[in-house]
């Protein structure tokens, strides 16, 4: 009991010492709030994105063969997937339809989708939600697009895709193979690439080496290589993230710097005041100690709070404009979360340890001077 | 009796810990509640043969990084810089990175 009330009273002088400098240490803490925000964001809206696709993708096309041509891609013709049919071991072949639309009139780009069991007939779309969202039109419900040759198409809006579908299909916009075919002016003889199934998935890099053997100019895509496309999407070592972390890190380093490099004239005299009156050095440590552990637990509580409410409560509203960039349609990132207790001992060592070691440190070295020779200077 | 520092402190720092152990509660009910969404953004990408996430729709190969070639980011002539925002969010996928094509 009495331990506990000696920790007490020193959290009580250390508190009544942090107030006597309100100012310079409630800038610290907002600061220091605000580094943790947005390491904590990042970190959430990462995993979050990263475990989504995880999931949601886990059913994407098993092998994608794509042509390229002159280091692009372009259409595969139907007769490529007739050769790939003959490789042992494929189970089924599927040519896929599938492109860019460029709305001139909102500067949108949609992604036009062919799926023939969802709509067989001509003149009808299926639209994401992103597209309803900004497409004058849907509300007159019908959707004008611009032909290859310069002819224009009126669809009309049979359905409207459910709003929780955004992170997957905000831009979508599903037409038929003939509508496809006639705006684009694809020859029947082409499709946009070729989804191939296995019936080993064990087989699929044995399968995706056959066909880039019997059609050289072709370029198959494994599930697998869709899946870690998502493991390193904002990958630290690259773009913005880095910018971010560097700033934050540099903010950090610079609190640090700031305290590990000595304590201000007014700490020193009490810290002598206080070992003039009898304290030990440890009591004075002691107070340091709480000092840094206040300063950085108080940021780091608020800051991983926050930015918990921040991504999952308001669909990252921060990062909002730079997650759209130039999207005219964009998803609502309303993310599932997924928060493990491992990334957030992470951020707890990368950034309460440091500080509060950091702030030990000088006030050891001020502490083991002579009480005298410290109020002097 | 005067409030002492100290225990307002622990008072606060108990709260900030009920709003932690909160936000795990939440994020898990929040993962039970999605399962459903979950499972039927799966039907509707296995249905229309999906490969990415709609995260960017400004450029080619952020809205379908993983179909993208190495050209797509210079698709105005060989020396253009990719000029897209959310090209620098977005990393070229390793099956590009570190052995090209097939």
């Amino acid at each position: 009991m009495a331990r506990i009330e000696r920790q007490k009273r020193i959290i009580d002088f250390t508190l009544s010492s942090l107030l006597r400098r309100k100012g310079k240490n409630l800038a610290l803490i907002a600061a220091y709030s605000w580094i943790v925000f947005l390491l904590a964001s990042v970190l959430f809206i990462t995993e979050a994105i990263r475990r989504e696709a995880g999931l949601v993708l886990q059913d994407a096309p098993e092998i994608i063969v794509q042509r390229l041509v002159a280091g692009r891609q372009e259409s595969i013709p139907v007769a490529y997937g007739e050769k790939i049919k003959t490789i042992t071991g494929v189970r089924s072949v599927k040519g896929r339809l599938w492109g860019y639309y460029y709305d001139p009139t909102n500067g949108a780009n949609y992604t036009l989708v062919v799926e023939e069991d969802r709509l067989k007939e001509a003149g009808r779309v299926i639209i994401g939600e992103g597209v309803a969202r900004n497409v004058v039109g849907e509300s007159y419900g019908t959707m004008p697009f611009v032909g290859y040759d310069g002819a224009y198409y009126f669809f009309e809006v049979a359905e409207t895709l459910p709003a929780d579908s955004s992170l997957v299909a905000a831009d979508l916009i599903i037409v038929s193979a003939t509508d496809f075919r006639a705006l684009f002016g694809i020859a029947e003889s082409l499709v946009t690439d070729i989804v191939v199934e296995v019936r080993n998935p064990r087989e699929f890099e044995t399968i995706a080496a056959k066909i880039k053997a019997m059609l050289p100019d072709t370029r198959p895509v494994l599930r697998d290589e869709i899946l870690r496309t998502y493991d390193t999407l904002f990958d630290w070592r690259g773009g913005l993230i880095v910018i971010i972390l560097l700033g934050s890190l540099m903010a950090f380093i610079i609190f640090a710097w700031d305290k590990a490099t000595g304590l201000s004239a007014e700490e020193k005299r009490e810290i002598g005041i206080l070992k003039a009156l009898g304290w030990e050095t440890a009591d004075v440590l002691m107070i340091k100690f709480w000092e840094g552990a206040t300063v950085s637990l108080l940021a780091f509580f608020n800051g991983v709070l926050l930015a918990y409410a921040h991504v999952f409560l308001t669909e990252s509203s921060l990062f909002e404009p730079v997650l759209k960039g130039w999207s005219v349609l964009y998803p609502r990132f309303a993310l599932t979360p997924y928060i493990n207790a491992y990334q957030l001992w992470a951020l707890f060592f990368l950034t309460v340890v440091p500080y509060t070691v950091a702030t030990i440190i000088p006030s050891w070295r001020a502490a083991i001077i002579d009480p005298d020779s410290v109020m002097r200077t | 009796m005067r409030t002492r520092k100290s225990h307002l402190l622990l008072v606060y720092l108990t709260l900030n810990l009920i709003a932690f152990c909160g936000m795990f509660v939440q994020a898990a009910h929040q993962r039970s509640a999605s399962q459903a969404v979950l499972q039927r953004n799966r039907t509707l990408v296995r249905q229309l043969g999906l490969t990415d996430l709609c995260l960017f729709t400004d450029a080619r190969y952020t809205r379908h990084p993983a179909m993208a070639d190495l050209h797509t980011p210079f698709q105005d002539y060989p020396m253009s810089f990719e000029h897209f925002p959310s090209g620098s969010l977005m990393p070229p996928p390793p099956h590009l990175r570190s052995h090209g094509a097939h």
